[in-house]
Formats: C-alpha cells, sequence, structure tokens
C-alpha cells in the first residue's frame, strides 16, 4: 500500500523522506543492538538511539513536511519531542539502579572486578 | 518524482520500524530475566511511537499524532512503575 502523497515542493519532499529514512534506520539499528549486546548493562544503552536520534530525526522531518504543507498546526511534535527528551534519561536512571539491586541482592555484584581509579581504599 | 521518493522513503521506514518492533519483541520473549523485559518493553513503545508517526506523515490527519503523545505519555509511566515494582517489590508504598 503506497501513501499518495500531495503536492508540494521537491526540497521538502526530498528533507522528509531524508530525515525519516534515517530516523527509522537508526531506530532498527538500536532495536538490534536489543538482541545482540550479551549483558543487560551493554542492552541498557541500545534503545536510547531510536529514542532520542530516531525520534527527534522522525519528528523533525514530520515538522519540515507539515510545515511545508500548512495543514495543521505541529504542536504535537514539539510536546512529544520535549516529553521523550525529559523522559527517556529518568526512565534508565531508575532501571539501571533496580538492576543493580536485584544483582546485589542475589550475591552477584557487577562492578566488583571493575578497578577504581580514585585510590584504593574503596 | 520527489512525491514518488517520498511515499517509497516512508514505506520502507514503516518497515524498518515494524522490524525494530520485532527485535524488540524478540528480546522480550527471551529476555533472560525481568529488568530486560522492561528495558525491551520501552524500546518496544518507543518504537510503536515512531511508527505511529510515520502514520500521521503518511496519511496527513491529525489522529495519529495524538495517538502517539498517548503512548509515549502512558509508556513512560508504565516503565517508571516497572522499574519501581523491580526496586522495591511494589509500586505504591
Amino acid at each position: 500500500m503506497m501513501p499518495d502523497v500531495p503536492e508540494m515542493p521537491a526540497w521538502a519532499a526530498l528533507v522528509t523522506a531524508a530525515l525519516v529514512l534515517v530516523g527509522a534506520t537508526f531506530t532498527l539499528i538500536g532495536s538490534f543492538g536489543l538482541i545482540r549486546m550479551r549483558t543487560f548493562y551493554q542492552r541498557l544503552h541500545a534503545p536510547s538511539l531510536g529514542a532520542t536520534l530516531g525520534t527527534l530525526t522522525i519528528l523533525s522531518g514530520s515538522i519540515v513536511y507539515f510545515l511545508v504543507l500548512q495543514t495543521r498546526p505541529v504542536t504535537y511534535e514539539v510536546l512529544i519531542g520535549l516529553f521523550i527528551t525529559v523522559t527517556t534519561p529518568i526512565t534508565f536512571l531508575l532501571l539501571a539502579p533496580a538492576t543493580l539491586y536485584r544483582d546485589r541482592f542475589e550475591g552477584r555484584d557487577p562492578l566488583e572486578n571493575i578497578k577504581l581509579s580514585r585510590g584504593d581504599d574503596e | 518524482m520527489s512525491g514518488t521518493i517520498l511515499a517509497w522513503s516512508l514505506l520502507v521506514a514503516q518497515v524498518f520500524l515494524a522490524l525494530a518492533m520485532v527485535a524488540a519483541t524478540v528480546r522480550l520473549v527471551v529476555g533472560p530475566r525481568a529488568q530486560d523485559r522492561v528495558l525491551s518493553l520501552d524500546a518496544f513503545y518507543v518504537n510503536g511511537m515512531l511508527l505511529l508517526l510515520v502514520f500521521g506523515i503518511a496519511s496527513g490527519g491529525r489522529h495519529y499524532f495524538e495517538a502517539a503523545l498517548l503512548i509515549a505519555l502512558l509508556g513512560f509511566v508504565a516503565t517508571v512503575s516497572f522499574a519501581k515494582f523491580l526496586m522495591r517489590g511494589e509500586v505504591i508504598e
């Protein structure tokens, strides 16, 4: 099913196409990282590629498209961008200590073999 | 010509985002522990929100964007309460 695209300037269509395609590629790479990484702490980094870079490029493609087309205001894009930018770090900052707590509770400290660089009195 | 390029790249972007949702689902199913599943659920709803955004660009309407905003809001609340549950064993103390 091909989407039917209304008439618009060529540069706007090309910029929108490039931004949306690049954003979707970033998101796909980030989600494949979710499969390929081995430990949870490595996996935590992968989907943030889609949550930051992918979201921002797709949103800016949408902003360019609807600013040129002038059919609807772009308030939703701005709101979604602000909200995703604010909430993604909070999510991961809550999830990582919870995992660390669970690992330590089961006697497996993932940080015990990491040498601290500041002195050895830790 | 440029309209054809835009239509094809919207279609390819939808396929890419659907594949990203499949990847998140694979980790959701096989993920060895609960925190892996919470993380992949988070990635899953972000990918679904992006797919709705691309649908909204392709259709030109306003409703897909409202749904994307709702998914962003509710998914954040869901992931935060899951993380709280993993940390403390209950959500509201």
